[in-house]
């Protein structure tokens, strides 16, 4: 069936933002502009390429995970990041990509994931640390895209966030154990605290004022909030969680605002965060590589399911005819 | 400094400078479409999609990516090259026709006040 | 922890063995499979895999905490929990088939041994599921599920991989090659079993090797691959007697507990 009336770009362009405005849901076939196409898939993308990047720092405890307990725990949560990085890839696919391409594309480099990844995990503390910082900022980003303009995204960041409950908790939980053992126990704990609290307040962005797109991004209905806001958010949070453990956040301006009601804490040092975006940072090459080998070691097995499967279908027509 | 967003979840990544995507020839594992019914009595419920070989595989992994917890009492796989599916375009002409008709609501009709059963 | 009286109380020797061989085997085999996070073919085998793992890894929790019921409290008075069983005991204190404790190797192998394995575990949990001692047949009753998915995953992929394309047909023939002479110490018959299978507690190890037999020789035709030729036959597990890969595994596996004395987690 032919369109019953084609409309101009201009009448398509405001149906989409009114449908947006309205905090309507656009689904995978509705027109949109080609900039929140391209936006949406760069930004699912790259969200997904955290998940599975991010399965390596924390991986890397899994064989050596202190008690049975926290082994299984560990194990689900990996697991979870792979699942969380699949159900984000099949998001992005619905918007006419491959994921086969995308994946090329974080191979090569050329498109990122979160910097925190790019912090190696030197202690069992880091583990804790990664639930219950990490995990912490980014149930602040995640939570607000469960309602995002774009229905996949935000449907798949619905069973994400009810899935990565867990993984802050159990990072809080091991750290308090750590907080409350050994003086030794408790120094990996601080000193975990020491190396995460900044990355972590990293991971929100730059300040608004230098992120010219989010405001585009906002009013797509895309970003809700701000990097500043979520940040704030995160540290007011944050902040009597470690106080509750006894531990130390490593910032020496850090002081609670009467007036505003919220804490104000001191300058982020952004070239680091640049310096880490650029490829830079302590794991950068590791992290890539790993990712990579994994790829290429597994293409023979990607080739024998293909392979087999065309057999089988051949088999099937064969039978048929 | 280019711009960065902390909206792709995970934390900050660059918006500007990276390539969206490059629109090569599909090169994965088939696409499937996932769906689950979550208990006895419901429907089956889309749930999302995946890539597998065949439709084994495809079932297979279903299980292990969308029922980790116990979400599910029945998948079903749909390649998701079989879906036929309305166009958007088509929106108006296939879906608006039912929005006058009223009488097909019970809500259309006029109830005396006090019975019941109706 | 409240001292218990060093005698009575259920204490069994002979089922705490057992339990600890099963419990080890569960491990160790979950501790091999979990290596894989974040290295496997694909994203889907990741997710997996680690399901593979985390089946193991929560029966072998039940066994050995079982198990440290059953050896009773030690001369502090002290019962063992699962994870003294697990972080504390040397290498030759441990007792599972030399066949979990072999390296992975590329995933052709590590199908390969997961197909030798579950085809073992699923009449062992089925036969096990009915045994004199409740602790083992209320882990096997559970366990026996479990199993029946990895040997269905594991049999879907020695299946697409032996009849795939010619490398990965010879991959994992080499890696069954490699494999299959271990497996036979499954079924070794040694006193302990011996007490047991009169007491009603064990699985009788040549009814499941028949079973065991019937499943991997179905496998191995539909995937086209051959059935290895080799009387060899390593075993020792059992009796604490362990390959050179076993110490590096559990060095990995207890380091930190261990650097900890009297530490929780």
């Amino acid at each position: 069936m032919a369109p019953v009336q084609t409309q101009s770009t201009d009448e398509l362009e405001r149906a989409f933002q009114d449908a947006v405005d309205a905090d309507g849901r656009i689904e995978p076939r509705d027109w949109m502009p080609e900039g929140y196409r391209r936006t949406l898939v760069r930004q699912i993308a790259q969200h997904a390429h955290s998940e599975i990047i991010g399965m390596q720092p924390e991986g890397n405890w899994i064989t050596r995970a202190p008690s049975l307990r926290r082994k299984c725990i560990l194990v689900a949560k990996v697991q979870d990041e792979a699942g969380h990085g699949l159900y984000l890839y099949s998001a992005a696919e619905t918007l006419g990509v491959d994921r086969e391409e995308l994946l090329d594309l974080l191979h090569t480099g050329r498109q990122k994931y979160s910097t925190i990844f790019n912090y190696p995990t030197t202690s069992w503390a880091d583990v804790a640390a990664i639930g219950w910082l990490v995990d912490g900022a980014a149930i602040m980003n995640q939570v607000p895209l469960t309602r995002c303009s774009y229905g996949p995204y935000a449907r798949a960041m619905v069973r994400v966030c009810k899935e990565e409950s867990f993984h802050q908790r159990q990072g809080f939980e091991a750290m308090s154990v750590l907080a409350q053992g050994t003086p030794a126990q408790r120094r990996m704990a601080q000193d975990a605290l020491d190396r995460w609290w900044w990355p972590s307040l990293m991971m929100f962005g730059p300040s608004d004022t230098d992120s010219p797109n989010s405001a585009r991004s906002m009013a797509w209905g895309i970003k809700r909030f701000s990097n500043d806001e979520l940040r704030q958010r995160f540290v007011d949070a944050t902040v009597p969680q470690a106080e509750h453990l006894g531990l130390t956040v490593p910032d020496p301006d850090l002081r609670f605002d009467e007036a505003t009601g919220h804490y104000a804490f001191g300058e982020i040092d952004w070239t680091e965060f640049a310096t880490v975006m650029r490829g830079d940072g302590p794991c950068n090459r590791e992290r890539l590589a790993h990712r990579v080998g994994a790829h290429e070691d597994g293409a023979w097995v990607r080739e024998a399911a293909a392979a087999y499967a065309a057999k089988q279908a051949g088999r099937g027509a064969r039978e048929a005819a | 400094m280019s711009d960065y967003t902390a909206a792709g979840g995970h934390g900050a990544v660059p918006t500007t400078g990276v390539p969206s995507d490059e629109r090569g020839a599909r090169r994965s594992q088939p696409l499937w479409e996932v769906f689950v019914r979550s208990r006895r009595g419901l429907s089956h419920t889309h749930v999302g999609s995946l890539h597998a070989p065949d439709a084994h595989m495809a079932l297979r992994n279903a299980r292990d990516l969308y029922t980790r917890r116990q979400e599910g009492v029945s998948i079903w796989v749909v390649a998701a090259a079989d879906v036929v599916a309305s166009s958007p375009d088509e929106k108006d002409a296939f879906f608006d026709p039912a929005g006058d008709k009223p009488y097909r609501h019970p809500t259309f009709y006029d109830v005396p006040e006090g019975l019941t059963h109706l | 922890m409240t001292p218990l009286p060093t005698s009575g109380l259920g204490v069994d020797l002979d089922v705490a063995a057992y339990a600890l061989r099963l419990g080890d085997d569960a491990l160790v085999l979950g501790q091999r499979l979990a290596e894989w996070a974040a290295r496997s073919p694909q994203i889907e085998e990741d997710v997996a895999l680690l399901n593979l793992a985390l089946d193991q890894l929560g029966a072998a929790r039940s066994l050995l905490t079982h198990a440290g019921r059953l050896l009773g409290p030690d001369a502090d008075g002290h019962v063992r929990t699962e994870d003294d069983l697990a972080f504390l005991r040397d290498e030759p204190d441990w007792t599972n088939a030399l066949l979990v404790e072999l390296d992975g190797g590329d995933f052709g192998r590590t199908m390969a041994r997961q197909l030798l394995v579950s085809a073992y575990q699923v009449p062992l949990y089925a036969a096990l599921g009915s045994s004199a001692d409740e602790g083992i047949a209320g882990v096997a009753g559970k366990a026996v599920k479990e199993v029946a998915y990895s040997l269905d995953h594991a049999r879907s992929w020695v299946v697409r991989l032996g009849d795939g394309t010619d490398e990965s047909h010879r991959r994992v023939q080499t890696g069954l090659d490699e494999v299959w002479p271990y497996a036979f110490e499954l079924f070794e018959r040694d006193p302990l079993v011996d007490r047991l299978l009169e007491r009603g507690v064990a699985a009788d190890p040549a009814a499941i090797e028949q079973q065991w037999q019937a499943t991997v020789q179905e496998v191995l035709a539909e995937a086209t691959l051959t059935v290895p030729e080799t009387t060899w036959r390593p075993t020792g597990g059992r009796r604490g007697a362990h390959t050179t890969g076993f110490g590096y595994l559990l060095a990995e596996l207890q380091h930190l507990h261990r650097s900890h004395p009297g530490a929780r987690w």
